[in-house]
């Protein structure tokens, strides 16, 4: 999808700090310079060609619930229908293939830590694959958002 | 639910100012609306508050309150990097002495291409890395070019590192914590 130069406005402006008011996308179209209506059309429009997954919050994982990132060592030929499992399972909301030994990362998340490790070990009982948890210890970046670099974009 | 715990979105409660007690089943089901994103609609609050059985003014005070509390990192558009021309990611995990995890940590997330930093368990003897981060770039090339620069920069040549490149998105979504899957 193209996207013209108010859409990398709205993108550059609103990554953070949408406002918590009354009409919140009025107030963002007043520094845009456009009509209310054309944000929300514009935002609606970013979400269906997933550009955006969503326009909300992003919750600190490690106080909202639990979190972890879990890996796997899959057998190559076994990758796509392992991933699809893992997708199954309850509260995964990332799963991507990596190049390693362990070669499939996912987030597995649930609203308490006893959850979250029962979830693992039936997964991991399903699946008969070595497994590694890997909790998060700390966290040194802040959640600002991603400067885009539409320059260096194809 | 198991309240036996209590989350942390409900502490909210008695603190909203000026207000009277505010129902935590609405807190708990504002908490779950916001994961899936905020309505397009001009009152965005108001049809959340319509869906959660709160007023738009309590949902408006808990947003905040979740902001300034921590709970909420950030507020907006979150984009899908990939359908943007983000080709390349790559999560680099690196070997790092105990003693220093915590400085190089704080280092690193200040590039503006890392966009995660974390410091986590090593699982000896398959896994020996104790810092985690993740390099966006637009193809695998600049991902490494980004990568040299930060291994000249910050002296991390004799640093036991691997770079995992992502191959495929399975699935990619905001956390859900408190919906019922």
């Amino acid at each position: 999808m193209r996207l013209d130069t108010t859409d990398k406005q709205l993108i550059n402006l609103y990554q953070r700090d949408l406002p918590v008011c009354d009409r919140p996308y009025q107030a963002m179209s007043r520094q845009l310079g456009i009509a209310e209506e054309e944000v929300i059309e514009r935002l609606q429009s970013l979400q269906d060609s997933q550009v955006l997954s969503r326009v909300g919050p992003v919750f600190e994982h490690s106080r909202a619930g639990a979190s972890l990132l879990a890996a796997l060592a899959v057998p190559d030929e076994q990758i796509d229908l392992v991933a699809a499992r893992v997708n199954l399972a309850p509260g995964v909301n990332h799963n991507y293939a990596r190049e390693h030994t362990y070669n499939l990362w996912f987030v597995m998340t649930a609203p308490d830590e006893d959850t979250l490790e029962e979830r693992l070990d039936e997964l991991e009982h399903q699946l008969r694959l070595p497994m590694l948890r890997l909790p998060m210890v700390e966290a040194y970046h802040i959640d600002l958002g991603f400067d885009i670099d539409w320059e260096a974009l194809p | 639910m198991n309240l036996r715990h209590a989350p942390e979105y409900l502490a909210v409660v008695p603190e909203i100012a000026g207000a009277g007690p505010v129902s935590a089943w609405g807190l708990l089901r504002l908490r779950r609306q916001l994961e899936l994103g905020l309505p397009l609609t001009p009152r965005p609050y108001e049809k959340l508050a319509e869906m959660t059985g709160l007023s738009e003014q309590e949902v408006m005070t808990a947003i905040r309150q979740w902001q300034a509390q921590g709970l909420i990192k950030r507020l907006g558009l979150v984009v899908r990097h990939r359908t943007l021309g983000y080709a390349a990611n790559a999560m680099v995990v690196w070997d790092v002495p105990d003693s220093q995890v915590q400085d190089l940590g704080r280092t690193l997330a200040r590039k503006s291409f890392i966009t995660l930093c974390y410091q986590r368990p090593r699982r000896p003897p398959d896994w020996p890395y104790n810092l985690f981060c993740m390099i966006h770039g637009v193809d695998r090339q600049r991902v490494i070019d980004q990568l040299n620069m930060l291994i000249a920069e910050h002296g991390l040549e004799q640093t036991p590192h691997a770079v995992l490149f992502s191959t495929r998105a399975y699935l990619q979504r905001g956390g859900r914590y408190v919906s019922s899957n």
